[in-house]
Order: C-alpha cells, then sequence, then structure tokens
C-alpha cells in the first residue's frame, strides 16, 4: 500500500483555510453583503479564448462547468440583488501546475455604485483582516499598468507596436518564447507581464496593478478620459497573482459585440466556439446597475497565508489524488 | 512522428529540441490572469549534458525523442568506448565516453546499468544506486579507531575516489552510494 490516499495538505493548513473561510463570511455580514451560491452547469460558457470550459452533457444537451460565478452572479444584481459575494469551486482545463489545479477555490463578490478603486480599497480591508494575527503590517501598493511599463521597461506599453515590444523584449535579454505569434501585441504583453512586469513586483508586499490596455479590458468598462484603458485590476503578492477586478461594463451592445469577437478568435487559433450567454445579455440590457467586481483565488491567498510553495499544499487533495 | 502537447509536459519526458533528445527537469505553467500561457520548462540536454531552460507558448506540440531505458550488463572498456550487453538477448551497444561522464568511475566488469538508448545510440549510463567494489588503493588503516569520526581519501577498483574511514584497509570490499559519490559501509564476505 502506497501514501497515495493521504490528504495533500497538512491539517494545520486546512484548519488555516476554515479560519479564513469564517472570516470573509464574517467580513461580508458586516457589511450587509449578501452570500449567494449560484450554479455550476450551465448551457452557456465564457468565450475567452484563454479559458477551457469542462463540459458534460444532460438531457441530450451539453452543459458547461463555469469558470467563475460571473455570468450568474450578474443576473441576481440586474435582478434587484444589491451587494452579493459567493465561495464557488470553479474549474477550468489545462491548468495545472505550482499554481493551479484544475479546480479551485473562487471568491467573487460585488459592490453597487464602487468604482475599481473603491473595490481596491474594501480588498485592502479584507486581505488585512484575514492576515491579522498571522502577520501585522502588510503593505500594499498601487501602480497603473502604463506606469509599471514605463518604470520596468522603459516602454509605453498602450502606444507600443507588436515589433516594438518583441524589442523591448530583446534588449531585456527575455528569450522568445517557442510558438511566440510575433504580431499578437497582446500576446507580446502577457510574455513582458509574467518575464519583467511581476517578478519585478516587491515580494513581501501585494501590488495592485490597475488600467488594463483596452484590448485587454475583458468585462470590465473603458476609461471615459482615456479610451486606451480599462478599468480592470488585478491584485499580486509578490510575483503571484491572486485576483482580477473589473469597474464593470452594463453596456449590453459592447457586451455582445466582445462575446462575438472572442468567439472569432477562437476561431481564428482552431479552438471550439463557446455558446454566448444570452441570458447574461438580456440581464445587461434589462439594467445591470453600476457596480464593480472583484475575484480572488483562495487557494494562492492560502499559498501566501501559509508560505506554501505549491497549490497542493493547502488544498485537501490535488487532482488525481 | 510522435509528439507531445505542453500540457502533458511532466519530469522525465523526453522531447527533442533543435535536434537534441532532452528530458524535461521541471515544468511551470505561467499564465497572466485572463492572458496567455506559457510554460517555463527545465531540460537535461542528453548530448551535451547541459541543463537548459526553454519557454513555450502553452498549447504547443514538441516532437517526442524516440528514447528507452534498458538494463545491460558492463562488459568490458577499450579505451575508446565502453561495451554494454543486454543479459536477455546478448545485444551489445558501445557507449562514447560522454555517456559515462558521470557513471564511468563507479563500474565494473558485469555490473548491470540503465542504459539511455535514443534510436538504438546509447546516450547516457546510469550505475546501480549502491555498488560494492574493493579498495585499491589508501593508507595504511589505524587498527582500533572504529569509532572516531576521521576520514582519509581511497582508490576503488573502478578508479572512483571516495572518502572512507581511517580503519579502511586495501583489499577491503565498500558499498558505495553512486548518487552522492558517499561511502555507505563495508561488505562482509
Amino acid at each position: 500500500m502506497t501514501d497515495n490516499w493521504k490528504p495533500t495538505a497538512s491539517l494545520e493548513t486546512l484548519k488555516t483555510r476554515a479560519r479564513v473561510l469564517q472570516s470573509i463570511r464574517a467580513f461580508f455580514a458586516a457589511r450587509d453583503v449578501l452570500e449567494v451560491e449560484t450554479p455550476i452547469l450551465s448551457t452557456s460558457a465564457i468565450t475567452d479564448p484563454q479559458l477551457e470550459s469542462f463540459k458534460t452533457q444532460f438531457n441530450q444537451s451539453d452543459y458547461y462547468l463555469h469558470t467563475s460565478p460571473e455570468f450568474y452572479m450578474k443576473r441576481l444584481l440586474a435582478s434587484g440583488s444589491g451587494d452579493i459575494f459567493q465561495i464557488a469551486r470553479v474549474f477550468r482545463i489545462d491548468e495545472q501546475g505550482r499554481n493551479h489545479n484544475p479546480e479551485f477555490s473562487m471568491l467573487e463578490w460585488y459592490r453597487l455604485g464602487f468604482d475599481h478603486h473603491a473595490l481596491m480599497d474594501e480588498m485592502e480591508g479584507l486581505v488585512k483582516n484575514i492576515f491579522s494575527g498571522i502577520q501585522k503590517n502588510i503593505s500594499f501598493k498601487r501602480i497603473s499598468y502604463q506606469q509599471a511599463f514605463q518604470n520596468i521597461l522603459g516602454i509605453d506599453p498602450l502606444e507600443s507596436n507588436a515589433r516594438a515590444l518583441a524589442e523591448c523584449a530583446k534588449k531585456n535579454n527575455i528569450e522568445t518564447p517557442q510558438g511566440m505569434e510575433l504580431d499578437d501585441k497582446d500576446m507580446w504583453l502577457d510574455w513582458l507581464m509574467v518575464m519583467s512586469i511581476a517578478p519585478s513586483f516587491a515580494k513581501n508586499e501585494f501590488t495592485f496593478l490597475y488600467d488594463y490596455p483596452a484590448s485587454q479590458a475583458a468585462l470590465a468598462c473603458l476609461s471615459e478620459n482615456d479610451s486606451r484603458v480599462a478599468h480592470r485590476f488585478e491584485l499580486f503578492s509578490g510575483e503571484l497573482e491572486l485576483a482580477n477586478g473589473f469597474y464593470e461594463l452594463t453596456d449590453a451592445e459592447e457586451q455582445s459585440a466582445r462575446f462575438i469577437n472572442e468567439n472569432r478568435l477562437r476561431e481564428q487559433r482552431g479552438q471550439k466556439i463557446m455558446p454566448i450567454d444570452q441570458s447574461l445579455l438580456d440581464a445587461l440590457e434589462a439594467g445591470l446597475p453600476e457596480c464593480s467586481g472583484v475575484a480572488i483565488g483562495l487557494d494562492r491567498l492560502l499559498m501566501v497565508l501559509s508560505r506554501e510553495k505549491h497549490i497542493r499544499d493547502v488544498i485537501a487533495f490535488e487532482i488525481d489524488k | 512522428m510522435a509528439s507531445y502537447s505542453t500540457n502533458e509536459f511532466k519530469g522525465g519526458l523526453k522531447l527533442l529540441l533543435d535536434g537534441d533528445p532532452c528530458s524535461i527537469i521541471e515544468n511551470e505553467l505561467v499564465k497572466p490572469g485572463k492572458g496567455q500561457a506559457f510554460n517555463r520548462v527545465k531540460l537535461r540536454n542528453f548530448k551535451t549534458g547541459r541543463i537548459l531552460e526553454k519557454t513555450f507558448k502553452s498549447g504547443e506540440s514538441v516532437e517526442a525523442a524516440d528514447v528507452i531505458d534498458v538494463d545491460m550488463e558492463f562488459s568490458y572498456n577499450d579505451g575508446e568506448f565502453w561495451y554494454f550487453m543486454d543479459p536477455n538477448t546478448f545485444e551489445q551497444v558501445a557507449a562514447p565516453d560522454s555517456a559515462l561522464v558521470e557513471s564511468g568511475k563507479w563500474i565494473k566488469a558485469q555490473e548491470l546499468c540503465t542504459v539511455t538508448l535514443w534510436d538504438g545510440v546509447p546516450l547516457v549510463v546510469t550505475p546501480p544506486n549502491f555498488v560494492e567494489l574493493a579498495v585499491a588503493e589508501t593508507d595504511p588503516g589505524l587498527k582500533g579507531d572504529t569509532a572516531q569520526g576521521g576520514t582519509k581519501p581511497a582508490t576503488l577498483e573502478s578508479g572512483a575516489v571516495v572518502k572512507v574511514p581511517l580503519f579502511i584497509e586495501i583489499g577491503e570490499i565498500l558499498k558505495v552510494d553512486t548518487r552522492s559519490g558517499e561511502y555507505v559501509s563495508r561488505v562482509k564476505d
């Protein structure tokens, strides 16, 4: 008999996980944010070419496991739920490694009337709350996407084209990965992000990176003052990405156009076209209140909290165990 | 031609890169939030013995190296090649010095080693984790000194030099860990 049946996380870490869940619920209860649960299975799916959904069948129809509870939560918001949060297990194909498990725990919440900076403020409060008693004096920093690229690589990510970014990578001795699409600007931005920008963030600090290029808006609204940027932000601990948030796009037409465009991209790359969530578009049409929302990977937050280097060390059983 | 996609990458997988067979030591998926995923891979090049790092856009396919491990008995070394024989098929292969950079000093005739073959050509020879070898040369033993921790160098019959306790004599058989190069114990006949 082998030891393979045993949990991959220590009991102590699992107790920390339970405490974190309790403190999250207490945090939102104190702020009158309603806890909700929404379906994992849906006949529609996310169109983002960077995300692959698990698929299953029921009643002769295809169903997809959600990659985040975002669409159903927005339908609740549009129906008048007010502020809501959810702790959900989400699923993503092809994501496995030191910082990835194909199923993982996500905390997602929405605040009406908050812009992305107000939500960053609240997130700071939540993380401090979770860390209190374990690690004091944790510090946060905020920097815009553009400023980060200018400080670290001396290049403007909004104005530079793919060729200039490739040149910049070369100058900084960053190799070109096999399979790189040389004229794909966003791919170069992503590559510089993982090789240079994120690794430059202070190890013992949390960093909010905000106002991403409009081409990487996902479900964020564009800035009113500068249409080159979207009000999207991410939270990092050192170089580890923890959370992604949006000052939410409420325009149904624009959202529909983005879905269609993403499906077009999927088709070009030889990926399957995903069924667009018409109910979400209908909800946006009916009226999504102005709000900001964010999703944080709880397993990674636990990794930071318990100083573990592998995601398997903070989940009871990693996949294949 | 067989190939692997980056999502099949894991330690020990054998790939062909720029025509050289390589083995994955470490594979890390890096993925910025909503962005493109990449694989950062650490590999050992079997031909040069060097460790290299390479990155791939996730989803890329890489040609598999047709590499197999076979247990073979060491026969002899003619000064140019090391000859190994498959004890089941009696098939013989000749390995160049470059395949035995780490292992040559540990093996003697009839030792069963793991020979990694690429298209039938030996790339690397791995000795057993533990070998038993006679001491060919060492300073005279200090009688009675079996407790204290002092060591001295000893040359073994296969050519390796290991640190041994002071009481070891020429002709004695020692058990040695080839991974650490450390003396384990004396072997009693």
